[in-house]
């Protein structure tokens, strides 16, 4: 389970979170939504310890990782897996490579060891006959599957996903949401999801956060979230006028 | 930055990036050194046979001994050094500026990798050991660029020029020039992966900092230039 506590973040005076406290649980997906600057980035950032909070409190399972010096947060990380939104995948090494490198910079293992650990988590993630290939040879949900099988090669107790659908149609986007909610519950992990995908709300949202201007607004299941009538969160998910409309006729 | 000169996770990756590095480096500037370097040796040969030929009173074999000289001292270092700065240091800021802005040096954090330490320290290592082995070929090429030009101008033989090259030869020149080398190494290795590593923004901030590794690292390495041999000349 992950906790944030009261965290806050100013960027010089700009004050981007201003107290967001949350909780999130292990073995299911936990869904940070909002709109552009709402603070969904920078919460997870500061989450993985990517930028650090200047108030408040990040408990991975009540190891407190703002507390702890540059060596301890090395180990809380190397329980971490991360999917990034861009994908993140090392430009100048292949698909096997890249999924392998936590593993020959953390383990003792051999190289079949870490080969075959490789292709059960290219296998896992339906990424087949792409080893050698690079990156940059690869289709936007290839990477996307390429970074998810490195984010879990490491069996981490935490997935992080920023992202995991820009940039992809809507059936790869399906793909990749339910391989998140698989290997969350195969591996009862920890997964915080930062999306504004509706359709990854509805699909994978066992808990969902909604931020909106750097404030928790609201927490909940995807199953209350069709519940909301009015107010900003309503003006999230029913975004356009189409939809607006189509939610009221259902409602009568 | 302090944190790439910490000690690395495994060593074995370490230096497995290091020897990467050594190869990019060394290898990929290569062809460059060994053009500009032979042509600069033979460019300055002809540029001495005519001051010499005017002037009338000095042996043509002395141009062996001031191609050496001046390989040795002051060119080979130099233009090696303010090559590679365009060469590799550009390369340098502009792939660890396009690492930050696509989030992998990011990836390398979250995995719990010393990040300087792995990304920054192989690349000034690298650097420091490459450069001065591109700088001996520099000379060994600028001096034989001399000769190919004297044959072909018909200034000196074959035998008046070596003998030249091989007159009063002092090896502090050779210490000189290591000092240099490993200077320089260093300056546009760690100006570069400085510019790099902070980058922050997108595309247009990668440019300017490729750029600006290239005018800082050639800047700091004209100054140093004039007051290492200020203090060991």
């Amino acid at each position: 389970m992950i906790e944030i506590k009261n965290i806050k973040k100013n960027f010089g005076d700009h004050q981007v979170l201003k107290g967001i406290s949350a909780t999130f649980d292990t073995g299911k997906c936990n869904l940070i939504i909002g709109k552009s600057g709402s603070g969904k980035t920078v919460t997870l950032k500061c989450m993985v310890g990517l930028l650090e909070p200047d108030e408040g409190y990040i408990l991975f399972d009540g190891r407190n990782i703002t507390e702890m010096a540059f060596i301890e947060r090395k180990d809380v990380r190397k329980e971490i897996g991360m999917l990034f939104q861009g994908t993140a995948l090392f430009d100048s090494l292949s698909v096997e490579e890249n999924v392998r490198f936590p593993l020959d910079m953390f383990t003792k293992m051999s190289l079949e060891e870490k080969v075959q650990r490789v292709n059960f988590c290219l296998d896992r993630v339906n990424l087949k006959n792409t080893n050698k290939k690079y990156p940059g040879e690869l289709s936007g949900g290839m990477k996307k599957r390429a970074g998810l099988a490195r984010a879990i090669v490491m069996n981490p107790k935490y997935l992080f996903c920023d992202e995991p659908n820009s940039g992809l149609d809507p059936k790869t986007s399906i793909v990749i949401d339910h391989l998140i909610r698989e290997i969350t519950e195969e591996y009862n992990i920890t997964t915080v999801v930062n999306t504004h995908d509706m359709n990854s709300v509805m699909g994978i949202g066992d808990k969902v956060v909604f931020l909106h201007e750097g404030l928790k607004y609201w927490e909940g299941t995807n199953k209350e979230i069709l519940s909301i009538t009015d107010g900003e969160l309503f003006d999230f998910i029913f975004a356009s006028d189409f939809l607006k409309d189509l939610r009221m006729r259902a409602k009568f | 930055m302090y944190r790439s000169i910490s000690r690395p996770e495994k060593p074995s990756m370490f230096w497995k990036e290091t020897f990467r590095q050594a190869h990019d480096i060394g290898i990929g500037s290569l062809a460059i050194i060994a053009i500009v370097s032979t042509f600069v040796g033979a460019v300055s040969a002809v540029q001495f046979a005519y001051q010499f030929r005017t002037i009338n009173l000095v042996p043509m074999w002395w141009i062996g001994s001031i191609e050496r000289k001046g390989m040795i001292l002051e060119l080979a270092p130099t233009i090696s050094a303010l090559l590679l700065a365009g060469k590799v240091g550009s390369n340098i800021a502009s792939e660890l500026g396009t690492m930050r802005i696509s989030e992998q040096i990011d990836a390398y954090e979250i995995m719990g990798v010393n990040t300087p330490a792995y990304l920054i320290s192989p690349k000034i290592l690298a650097s420091i050991f490459v450069v001065p082995m591109l700088v001996i070929i520099a000379v060994m090429l600028g001096i034989l660029g001399g000769w190919g030009a004297g044959l072909l101008g018909n200034f000196y033989s074959t035998s008046e020029y070596f003998r030249g090259v091989q007159d009063n030869f002092d090896g502090y020149d050779l210490v000189i020039m290591s000092v240099k080398s490993v200077l320089f190494g260093f300056i546009m290795s760690s100006v570069s992966c400085y510019k790099g590593f902070t980058v922050e923004g997108g595309s247009i901030e990668i440019g300017k900092a490729s750029t600006q590794a290239v005018v800082y690292s050639s800047i700091f390495i004209i100054i140093v230039n004039f007051f290492v041999a200020f203090v060991l000349l």
